[in-house]
């Protein structure tokens, strides 16, 4: 992998790299440029031909996204989606941060495509330095010619506006965001209609991740091709990937989507191995939402296929987080448990009760109280919530199953040591604490 | 988040009948009406702004934002109720938001947090009588890869270790981030940025408000 040349983050750590001068020097805005000379029907078949697909979570192929767009539309309207509140992902802060006009080249380009004269960014509240970066960036990207009316002298007009959230990691879903950006509480909407067909102010939307738009300079600069000669089969192009933990080198990395989890923690380019050598009981490798490996399932490929074959749900935000064998793991599932209680926006029955509940008798589970039959019902909560089978309104209870099942059972040896060890009328000391 | 809303234990402040709003902060809010096809979609911005000039949003403010948004009142709550970042009541000059998440935790969060509170001697959400700090609880920051986290305002402090809390705290620059800022949301209340082409160069959205 040492002959990987970064992309995304090729100016990283270079002086200036926010300023549009480094940006232009590297070639920044070319591909705008060349966009900008095509048709927008042009551009979404060589972002098509790519297969780009989207970095938020979801994995779906922006191309094909943009062409759910009615065709007889008369305003689309643009969300970059910089949310980015899923633990333990930070990949879009990296980006913004190191290079802020590659995102806004990415926005042109999307907008363009898609046919939109206002692109709203949205940004976590929490981003306070990045917002700052980012809106100088705009700034001055306005002031070049870049944003505002006759982008670049081609005739096509953009604004861009950076709307701050305000704490939920709810408005990252989509129609949360599109609620939020309305100024509402970010409740997500049922869906259809989708927002490419109804979105925000009742019109046609896109949502897409700044990662994802990030992409779109280099497709449109290097082409379809050079993109799907990153990495294999429809896990192609360039990517960014988190780890944090106790490893030695956290940090966001840039690779093909072609490593294993192993390597992202091992390796040479990447983690460099765990503190002190200690070793690795678990991790969750795309962001907690997509479930939890064991310390000996590490041979799972970053990609957008392989997660499923360790009961995850998909390589999310391809974050990993690695928890070290001195870690018990009743304070993992309550750390996880507790961020989708506190999460759930409330709307669907499911949700609000599953998530809280699962809290409770993680609670109960890590204050030396729990019972076997907690797991099973752990188990069962887990698979009685979510989008999947139809119980819920957005992805978020998905997103708590899928850990928390995982949890219980690739751990569940270990719960149950720790049960085993509870003294007895702890439960009844503890109960009278909870209730 | 979510359907569980914090800091509403005390009433929200009701500043009584006097106006909050002075002239500098609705002509900020106003500033940001062509950026969007409606009103109400000002309410983030504006309570952004709001808290920014006043520190937090009470009732009176929120009366106000209504009826310069032309929502009602209970609109702005709601969505205020909603967010964990507005306050409803003073909060400190400083706030402590401090990550509590998966990574940061197992590296040492909750001592931080702890060392936090030991140190200001309040608990979560709560303000010490000096007014100087409050302190908040976040999930993921998105700054894992240096964790334990916290943030003072909007500087972003990394690799926090319990012990450094005092020093960190005592601090008075521990604010002061040095970065460029760019003043759209905070920065001084004046009016002339509706006109200088950069920030309301809107074209279409401008349209869409007219046609809606
Ligand atoms: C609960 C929840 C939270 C989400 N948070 C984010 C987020 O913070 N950032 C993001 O880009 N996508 C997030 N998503 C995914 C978005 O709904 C959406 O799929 C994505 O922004 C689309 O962009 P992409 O196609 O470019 O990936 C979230 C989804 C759910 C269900
Ligand atoms: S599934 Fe949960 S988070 Fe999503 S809309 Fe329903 S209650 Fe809200
Ligand atoms: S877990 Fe603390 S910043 Fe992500």
């Amino acid at each position: 992998m040492g002959s990987y040349e970064p992309v995304l983050l090729k100016n990283r750590g270079v002086e200036g790299s926010c300023t549009l001068k480094v940006h232009r020097a590297g070639g920044g805005y070319a591909g705008a440029e060349k966009a900008l000379k095509l048709s927008s029907d042009e551009v979404i078949e060589e972002v098509k031909k790519a297969n780009l697909r989207g970095r938020g979570g979801a994995g779906f192929p922006a191309g094909v996204k943009w062409s759910f767009l009615p065709k007889d539309r008369e305003k689309t309207i643009l969300c970059v989606n910089g949310d980015e509140s899923e633990p333990p992902t930070f990949s879009n802060r990296v980006l913004m941060e190191s290079d802020p006009h590659m995102l806004i080249e990415g926005i042109i380009i999307a907008a363009y495509a898609t046919r939109s004269q206002v692109a709203y960014v949205y940004l976590r509240v929490e981003f306070h330095e990045q917002f700052h970066i980012l809106q100088l960036a705009i700034d001055e990207a306005y002031a070049a010619g870049l944003l505002g009316k006759d982008v670049l002298g081609s005739g096509f007009d953009l604004d861009v506006y950076v709307h701050r959230g305000a704490g939920a990691y709810v408005c990252g879903e989509e129609t949360g965001l599109i609620e939020s950006l309305e100024g509402k509480r970010g409740w997500p909407r049922i869906k259809p209609p989708f927002p490419a067909v109804e979105g925000a102010f009742g019109l046609p939307t896109v949502v897409n991740n700044v990662e994802t738009l990030a992409n779109l300079p280099h497709i449109m600069t290097r082409g379809a091709d050079w993109f799907q000669s990153i990495g294999a089969g429809s896990s192609t192009g360039p990517k960014l990937f988190c780890l944090s933990g106790p490893v030695n080198r956290p940090g966001c990395f840039e690779g093909a989507m072609d490593m294993t989890c192993e390597e992202l923690i091992y390796g040479d380019d990447y983690g460099r191995g765990m503190v002190d050598d200690v070793g690795v009981k678990a991790v969750f490798p795309g962001g907690i939402s997509m479930g939890v490996l064991t310390g000996d399932e590490l041979g799972m490929k970053m990609d957008f296929d392989d997660p499923r074959n360790f009961g995850l749900l998909g390589l999310g935000t391809a974050a990993a987080v690695v928890v070290d064998v001195e870690t018990d793991m009743r304070d993992v599932l309550l750390n996880v448990s507790r961020f989708y209680s506190h999460e759930s926006c409330g709307q669907c029955t499911q949700c609000r009760e599953g998530t809280s509940w699962m809290y409770r008798i993680a609670s109960r589970i890590a204050m030396g109280a729990g019972r076997i039959e907690d797991l099973d019902l752990l188990e069962q909560v887990s698979g009685r919530m979510g989008m999947m089978p139809g119980y819920s309104i957005c992805g978020l209870p998905d997103g708590a199953a899928f850990p928390i099942r995982g949890l219980v059972q690739k751990f569940r040896t270990e719960y149950e040591e720790h049960m085993g060890r509870q003294r007895d009328g702890r439960a009844e000391a503890v109960l009278r604490v909870l209730n | 988040m979510a359907w569980k809303t914090i800091d509403r234990n005390e009433p929200v402040v009701d500043a009584g009948a006097t106006p909050v709003l002075t002239e500098a902060i609705r002509g900020k809010i106003e500033s940001f009406f062509p950026r969007y096809p409606t009103k109400r979609a000002v309410l983030l911005p504006a309570l952004h702004v709001i808290q920014d000039a006043l520190g937090f949003i009470g009732w009176q403010a929120m009366k106000e934002v209504a009826d310069l948004l032309e929502i009602h009142p209970s609109a702005v709550f709601d969505t205020i109720s909603f967010y964990t970042h507005f306050w409803t009541k003073p909060r400190g000059e400083k706030v402590v938001t401090v990550c509590r998440s998966i990574s940061c935790e197992l590296l040492g969060g909750r001592e931080v947090l702890e060392a936090v509170k030991d140190h200001l001697g309040i608990g979560e959400h709560e303000t010490t009588g000096d007014g100087k700090y409050s302190i908040a609880v976040e999930e993921c920051l998105a700054g894992c890869d240096h964790g334990p986290c916290l943030l003072v305002n909007e500087r972003m402090h990394k690799c926090v270790k319990a012990a450094d809390v005092p020093a960190l705290l005592a601090d008075a620059g521990n604010a002061d981030h040095g970065l460029p800022r760019s003043d759209l949301f905070d920065g001084p209340v004046v009016d002339d940025d509706r006109d200088d082409g950069v920030i309301a160069s809107t074209s279409d959205v401008v349209e869409m408000q007219d046609s809606n």
